[in-house]
């Protein structure tokens, strides 16, 4: 009868204190993963932070029109990524600025179809951010305890007009330029500040040669880095009150809570 | 809404929260998919009408189209509109916008009632319809009107035949160089920021008119080229706003 087969004999683990603590290099590979993530929770703590944004719950009933918010955030995200390449071609001076838009249209690799997305994109984004407006409008979901949400996503409309209005001038085309001077001198006559605003827009008194390279700044700066904070500050908040129950659902207690649990 | 409402509130809303999914993956795949559709959406716009660029800037002269983005068209349809009554100009190119913006801003803080369902909510219901109607007739009827460098007047009666031949001369240099953009003149044009021109001819002499146009003040773009290059336009045109009595 042959020897039945041992289990060879196990090494005890080593207690704490002990050895080096260094897992096998096979065994290593494995969690390599995990230990990247390790190393990173243990410096930066993020883990709470991102369970408590991905696996926060949703209210039930919710549809597709709640996620037009995020569509507009996508719209924002595409414009910015688009906007880059663009401003790698782009120069924004009056001698060069129409010329470096038709080589970016007549000459760079897919250019035309990047400065077409972008263009088209302002158009999506306003849209998609009027839509997403009228869905938080007749859902009632500016109300207790979302107000302060609502005041920053006008904030953002207003600030995604700004930025259709800075970015029409920047092809520096017939139809930009007295678009844009004609838009310039509406907010002139504006009371209080419409004086200091259009002086602003144009860099003093009269359209000059850093008129357009103050809308360029304005443009692709000044408002995506505000709009970037504020849109952060949406976010937070939404997550923070949760996402708004659709209105026409009625709360009813949930059996579990009158459940008679047999000990 | 005072404290029993927003308690029942937000009790209301946890019982409904805990009914729900979580967040990952159920409303992210939903998110994902309407993201995946609006990038393909802007390409195929893209692919579909390009970017076209106009002619280049030339601040001086030729025909242009200043119309804004189809975005702005409800304002540039409130401009068009008010332009006859110089009055209200300013109220509606800059109060309306400002007046819809705070109204706007504070919509949370003078609507407390705690419904939420827009059939319990008439003035919400009515008021919200009523600014989409609005705003989709402006954007409409703004879309469509005609380009405002297009000036057309009827030639003031006791001309001579090469007097009206050299009004219409002169019509059609004030359409090219886009004057309506900011002058109105009869019932073409803007409103401001210029003055109106449609009587200038009574108010300057055709000396004065060709001084002002070489010499304008900012943010007039001066003529004096047009002057230097084609000295019949120029004159065509100073002839043409003198004949405007």
């Amino acid at each position: 009868m042959p020897k039945l087969p041992l289990l060879p004999a196990r090494t005890r683990p080593a207690r704490p204190g002990e050895g080096s603590g260094a897992l096998d290099p096979i065994e290593a590979a494995t969690e390599a993963g995990l230990t990247v993530v390790d190393w990173l929770d243990e410096r930066t703590a993020l883990s709470p932070g991102i369970r408590w944004l991905l696996f926060r719950k949703v209210p039930r009933g919710i549809n597709w029109a709640y996620t037009l918010g995020s569509a507009t955030l996508f719209a924002f995200l595409s414009q910015a990524v688009t906007g880059v390449f663009l401003a790698m071609y782009y120069r924004p001076s009056i001698n060069s600025a129409y010329e470096s838009i038709r080589n970016i249209n007549d000459n760079v690799f897919l250019g035309q179809f990047v400065h077409g997305m972008h263009k088209w994109g302002a158009s999506v984004m306003i849209a998609l951010i009027f839509l997403h407006m009228a869905r938080v409008f007749f859902f009632g979901a500016y109300k207790y305890p979302r107000e302060l949400t609502w005041v920053i996503g006008v904030v953002l409309l207003i600030l995604t007009l700004a930025m259709g209005f800075t970015g029409y001038l920047l092809p520096f085309d017939q139809r930009s330029y007295w678009a844009t001077i004609v838009g310039v001198n509406i907010n002139g006559t504006g009371p209080f500040i419409g004086p200091y605003l259009s002086d602003f827009l144009r860099g003093g008194p009269d359209w000059g040669a850093t008129t357009l390279s103050r809308f360029y700044s304005i443009h692709m700066l000044l408002i995506p880095g505000l709009m970037a904070a504020l849109i952060g500050f949406h976010l937070y908040l939404v997550t923070k009150l949760g996402i708004s129950a659709a209105p026409w659902l009625n709360a009813t207690e949930p059996e579990e809570v009158v459940e008679v649990v047999e000990v | 809404m005072n404290q029993a409402q927003k308690e029942e509130y937000l009790r209301e809303y946890s019982i409904l929260k805990n009914q729900g999914k979580p967040f990952f993956p159920y409303a992210v795949a939903k998110d994902s998919i309407m993201a995946a559709i609006v990038l393909l959406v802007i390409m195929l716009l893209s692919l579909e009408f390009g970017a076209e660029l106009g002619p280049k800037v030339n601040p001086t002269t030729t025909t242009y189209v200043p119309r804004p983005d189809w975005y702005f068209f409800f304002l540039f349809e409130i401009l068009r509109v008010m332009r006859n009554v110089p009055k209200f100009t300013d109220m509606a190119t800059i109060g309306v916008p400002t007046l819809c913006m705070i109204m706007l801003f504070l919509l949370p803080f003078y609507d407390r009632s705690p419904e939420r369902l827009i059939t319990r909510r008439p003035v919400a219901l009515a008021s919200g319809l009523a600014t989409i109607v609005v705003i989709a007739f402006l954007t409409y009827s703004g879309a469509n009107t005609g380009s405002p460098n297009e000036v057309d007047l009827s030639p003031p009666s006791g001309l001579t035949a090469a007097q009206v031949q050299v009004f219409r001369a002169g019509e059609l240099v004030v359409g090219e160089s886009g004057c309506g953009a900011c002058h109105e003149i009869g019932d073409n044009g803007n409103n401001g920021p210029g003055p109106p021109l449609t009587h200038i001819g009574s108010k300057r002499l055709p000396g004065a008119i060709a001084a002002t146009l070489r010499n304008p003040t900012a943010p007039m773009p001066s003529f004096a080229n047009l002057a230097h290059q084609s000295p019949t336009k120029f004159r065509d045109l100073v002839e043409f706003l003198s004949m405007l009595q």
